[in-house]
């Protein structure tokens, strides 16, 4: 098994989109040119349209000061992709009067993530999770997801295709395309395939490829980081 | 009732696209069917060569699009079959040369006087592959049983899925079972197994295929020929009748009926 670094550059985002307990976190950046921003939000979700579709956002402009128009443009860019702009934050009143105009609700005591209380969490708090993508067909070659969430897949991933997650990649299917997890750095994250033949398998730093014969007894593995080294163990071991 | 269009293609060049549009154009007009075959590789044209009416092109695919003549004059009428048309892709030009929408319009003109259009696609996923998409009611993908090939046919199917165009059936063209059976080259249900698409017909490797491209004369025509016979039971699958597949199902069942059929050809 071998391993190499892998270089990441985390690039200075025009736009940050979360997930929150009620929809979608998005803050733009306040300083960078508008067209630039909203360019680039269109973009980002374009990127994964079935995921974001439906989503309630909140949008936080910071200190910048967006008129009606362009806070217009931005609610009918949302909902060019059936989201739907509910709640907008800022802290310049031109903003919060466009906000105002178009009928959102403008609020600064909405929790932004990051900011949530902790002081008051019951005994048993409700698991909140993490953020994912779910695919339910097979990738065939030339696919490529992207999610700085976790992935999974309900059908096969063919040779030729890639899925690159910041956390975990769970294939209800077979795996025979190249897959990377904790693409960001996270060592802890894990790779699952009904039937694990990876052409390439990448976790964090880590990268492996499968052995070259074949095996006889397909069953449900895992891979995981032990040891500075990738690692593949059948699922009924754990 | 307007014509079936059934696209061919591959992804991968060089696997039998044009051949297996030929013999089908063929296959289907000694069933009595009216056909047109078209070669949508504008600029890389083989279709005619193959079916030797390269030396009875006037017009062709490119001058239709552009108005130079009327689309009946690009029809070249086969020798044999008086319902059997091809219309010649351009040897002079590139493939932007037409759009997609050019094909549907031409298409949607020949629909109503034939029973099957086949339309032979370039290689490639660019603008002569999507041309010949466009006005597709069925595709059917062409490909052999090797690795790159199958991969190229894996990455076809997914862009023809995009384009609801699905699903997509498979040729597995020039399969040579005694090299499946030594565990040399792809089965069926190898190829199957990535594609996870149906197969329409298997072609068995044939020294006399490429002779009848060179002199325009398509295997379908030699009764002798067994590539010639899967393309005949390929055009009857398509025109609805129901030919057993030489069956995938039991692995061992392939084999043995292949190498029965072999047998009794050979004696």
């Amino acid at each position: 098994m071998l391993f190499c670094g892998v270089p990441y550059a985390m690039q200075d985002e025009l736009v940050a989109i979360k997930g929150i307990k009620d929809g979608l976190f998005i803050s733009l950046s306040p300083s960078e040119e508008w067209l630039a921003i909203t360019s680039e939000l269109a973009t980002r979700i374009d990127e994964k349209s079935s995921f974001y579709a439906g989503a309630n956002v909140t949008v936080d402009l910071g200190q910048r000061a967006v008129p009606k128009y362009q806070l217009t443009s931005l609610k009918a860019l949302l909902e060019r992709r059936d989201m739907s702009l509910n709640i907008v934050l800022s802290d310049s009143q031109t903003s919060i009067d466009s906000a105002n105009a178009l009928d959102l609700r403008t609020s600064t005591a909405i929790a932004t993530p990051g900011r949530e209380p902790n002081e008051t969490l019951p005994i048993d708090p409700e698991e909140e999770g993490t953020p994912g993508v779910m695919i339910r067909r097979t990738l065939r070659s030339g696919r490529t997801i992207h999610s700085k969430g976790h992935v999974v897949v309900y059908g096969d991933v063919n040779p030729g295709a890639e899925i690159i997650a910041n956390g975990d990649i769970f294939i209800w299917g077979r795996l025979r395309g190249t897959v990377h997890a904790g693409a960001n750095g996270d060592e802890n994250a894990i790779v699952c395939a009904l039937d694990m033949t990876p052409s390439q398998l990448r976790i964090a730093g880590y990268i492996t490829i499968s052995p070259p014969e074949k095996r006889r007894n397909i069953t449900p593995e895992i891979a995981l980081i032990r040891d500075q080294q990738i690692i593949v163990e059948a699922w009924q071991k754990r | 009732m307007g014509a079936k269009i059934i696209t061919v293609t591959s992804g991968k060049g060089g696997v039998g696209k044009t051949t297996t549009t030929a013999n089908l154009g063929i296959a289907m007009a000694k069933l009595n069917k009216r056909v047109v075959v078209i070669d949508a590789d504008i600029g890389l044209r083989n279709l005619d060569v193959v079916m030797g009416l390269e030396n009875r092109i006037v017009y062709d695919l490119v001058d239709v699009v552009e108005g130079r003549c009327k689309l009946r004059q690009a029809m070249i009428k086969h020798k044999l079959f008086p319902d059997l048309y091809l219309i010649p892709a351009a040897q002079t030009r590139d493939k932007t040369a037409i759009s997609p929408s050019d094909m549907v319009q031409i298409a949607n003109q020949l629909r109503k006087e034939f029973d099957f259009i086949f339309i032979d696609s370039p290689a490639g996923i660019e603008r002569g592959f999507r041309n010949a998409l466009a006005p597709a009611d069925e595709v059917l993908i062409v490909t052999n049983p090797e690795v790159s090939a199958v991969r190229d046919a894996d990455r076809i199917i997914g862009l023809i899925e995009a384009a609801k165009k699905g699903p997509a059936r498979l040729i597995l063209n020039r399969m040579k079972i005694n090299m499946v059976k030594r565990g040399e080259m792809l089965s069926p249900e190898d190829v199957t197994d990535i594609l996870a698409i149906g197969i329409i017909g298997i072609v068995p490797e044939d020294e006399a295929v490429v002779p009848a491209s060179n002199t325009g004369v398509p295997v379908t025509l030699n009764e002798n020929s067994r590539a010639g016979l899967a393309f005949t039971n390929i055009a009857r699958r398509l025109n609805g009748e129901n030919v057993p597949l030489m069956s995938l199902e039991n692995s061992g069942g392939f084999l043995q009926r292949i190498s029965r059929l072999f047998a009794g050809k050979s004696g």
